[in-house]
């Protein structure tokens, strides 16, 4: 579907990627992890012909991607970028249709079947009841429920994603994530995101793809990247790492450093316990919560 | 096109369409000078009220629309045709012709001085704004449009300062807009380059809607979006040019037509472009006409007319719906 060979890119003089090759598969759902200014979103930039590489080649579908049109593109690939910030106040159903822009005649306007496919995204999406609610009214979760049938009514079959759970609540963002996953099953839409939050990455993801400093670390299933040592290495952070066999789960459990200071409900403090012994600030976010 | 709730887009157009064509008659039918509708034709006054109307109906239409480009164009709300030193530069050269003495040469002077100082400016605000690789980011245009409207509006009150008292008040007629220097091949003109960049607007409305989501959001809906913002800044400063070059600098109604009719219904470009140019050149008509009439046999600035009577309005809707630009 998507194949970077040696891409190296970056912003006036700097590599932000450098040597990147990977091959995302037709139906897969890959996830980018990495720390902050790695090049996450730099390869997905690329990805998307927005930005060119310095060096290397992209193919989409077997065809270099700087021969393809921008409009054509748009047809095959769609994104959701981390920021999108419309100030006007456009429709839910004004914003959806804006995604059929790269199918529609300049002068023939939408057909009946550009209609049918902006409802089906819309109901996808769990946006339809919104239809004619201002994108500037909405909630967080609501918006990106609405930009994301945006990409769907592009009829795309790469979806890049920008850390697409950035803001939402953790039902949202299982909500979300379920609704890309069952499009990228039943759809065989393949799906190329990136994600802060490992555990989401590990629960989603088919394979991930660990870039530190412009730089490919591991690439391969959730089990054989997320490891302690390399997560250490990448991020400087102890975790431990836990895989369950028989649901083929990976969770990554990272404990606090700082001290536990806090009030407790009633008010007063809590009595202080000794620093060692067992690790404390546990949280893990593992399971398919619903 | 039907589920876009386009009944409301309909009703708004034909409302407007109505408002045009009774503000265009109210236009023509009043006036300082006090003729029978039958003497009207055989005096002359008849012909000297349709060019005005119509010059007042170009323009409005011309600096709506253009507003409504800037303000995609530039994603901002405060955006307006002259913000980008289309009005300093147009000024400069009215005021250059007017100071100079030129106006002697030929009705042409002062118009054509106003569009070179409108084209220079441009170029120069364009020139600026283009990064090495040819992008031109909006943050960019707008720092560079504010700065030469800047610069090119002080040298414009250097050179009012030298001005004696008798070019002094030509110069400021000028700068507050001037509806009475009809010249039917000038009206002509403007009307085929207004019509020109409306009908662009139209055919690509589609494309303003991407640019105001952004330029990376629109490149992935498949916008071409350097070119896009090259043509529209290209389309939006010629109405500009050309409708200060006619008559002056007609303020505020590039701002407040766009925000108004936005407020009424919602901000989709395939309504807007054709609402606002409806609207603005209603608004400018019925200004004029007021203009001309109040104060009869004298008349007040065209552009302290749009100002006194678009802000209250405008803030009234505001108050009322608040923005239709965020919250």
């Amino acid at each position: 579907m998507l194949s970077l060979h040696n891409v190296s890119a970056g912003y006036g003089g700097t590599l932000a990627l450098r040597n990147v090759t990977v091959e995302v598969a037709q139906g897969e759902f890959v996830g980018i992890i990495g720390p902050n200014g790695c090049g996450k979103t730099t390869l997905l930039r690329v990805a998307t012909g927005t930005l060119l590489p310095e060096a290397g080649e992209i193919r989409l579908q077997g065809r270099a991607l700087q021969l393809i049109a921008r409009r054509q593109l748009a047809r095959t690939v769609a994104c959701l970028p981390q920021h999108l910030a419309v100030d006007l106040a456009f429709t839910v159903q004004e914003i959806v249709l804006m995604g059929r822009s790269p199918h529609v005649s300049r002068i023939g306007g939408e057909t009946k079947r550009d209609l049918e496919i902006v409802g089906l995204a819309m109901a996808h999406a769990d946006v339809l009841h919104l239809v004619d609610r201002p994108i500037t009214e909405l909630s967080g979760g609501e918006r990106q429920r609405a930009y994301l049938a945006m990409c769907l009514a592009q009829n795309p079959s790469l979806l890049l994603l920008d850390e697409p759970t950035n803001h939402l609540d953790l039902r949202h963002q299982l909500s979300l994530l379920d609704l890309i996953v069952r499009l990228n099953r039943q759809a065989r839409m393949t799906v190329l995101a990136v994600f802060h939050d490992l555990n989401l990455a590990a629960e989603y993801c088919d394979r991930l793809l660990l870039l530190d400093r412009g730089q490919i670390v591991a690439i391969g299933s959730p089990q054989d990247v997320l490891v302690e040592e390399t997560i250490y290495r990448v991020f400087g952070v102890t975790v431990s790492v836990q895989h369950d066999p028989s649901s083929q789960r990976t969770s990554v459990i990272f404990t606090s450093h700082a001290p536990r200071s806090g009030i407790n409900p009633g008010g007063t403090p809590l009595p202080s316990t000794p620093t060692t012994g067992l690790p404390r600030g546990r949280a893990a976010v593992s399971g398919r919560g619903r | 096109m039907s589920v876009l709730g386009d009944r409301k887009g309909l009703i708004a157009h034909g409302t407007l369409l109505l408002a045009l064509v009774s503000a265009c008659l109210f236009s023509i039918f009043s006036g300082a000078a006090h003729v029978s509708a039958g003497d009207l034709w055989h005096s002359g006054v008849f012909q000297l009220r349709l060019a005005r109307t119509g010059i007042a109906l170009v323009a409005g239409a011309g600096l709506s629309v253009s507003g409504v480009i800037f303000q995609s164009l530039l994603r901002n709300p405060l955006a307006e045709p002259y913000v980008l030193g289309v009005s300093a530069g147009a000024g400069l050269g009215a005021a250059l012709a007017i100071v100079l003495g030129l106006m002697a040469v030929g009705t042409w002077t002062l118009p054509g001085m106003a569009f070179l100082g409108a084209m220079g400016s441009i170029l120069l605000v364009y020139a600026l704004a283009r990064t090495r690789g040819g992008a031109m980011p909006g943050s960019t245009l707008l720092l560079s449009g504010v700065i030469v409207n800047a610069v090119l509006g002080n040298v414009l009150m250097f050179l009012v300062s030298l001005a004696s008292s008798e070019k002094l008040h030509g110069v400021a007629w000028w700068l507050l807009g001037d509806l009475q220097m009809f010249d039917w091949a000038l009206l002509r003109i403007v009307s085929v380059v207004v019509a020109a960049g409306v009908a662009i607007s139209i055919i690509l409305a589609r494309d303003l809607n991407l640019l105001a989501l952004g330029d990376e959001p629109a490149a992935h809906l498949g916008l071409d979006v350097e070119w896009a913002k090259r043509l529209f800044f290209i389309v939006a400063s010629l109405m500009t040019g050309a409708t200060v070059a006619a008559c002056g600098l007609i303020g505020f109604i590039g701002l407040i037509v766009p925000h108004t009719v936005r407020l009424a219904i919602g901000p989709d470009h395939r309504r807007l472009v054709t609402a606002s140019a409806l609207a603005g050149a209603a608004f400018l008509v019925l200004a004029d006409s007021v203009a001309r009439t109040v104060m009869a046999p004298s008349e007040i600035p065209i552009g302290v007319v749009t100002s006194l009577l678009g802000g209250p309005f405008f803030l009234f809707l505001l108050r009322r719906k608040k923005s239709s630009y965020g919250n």
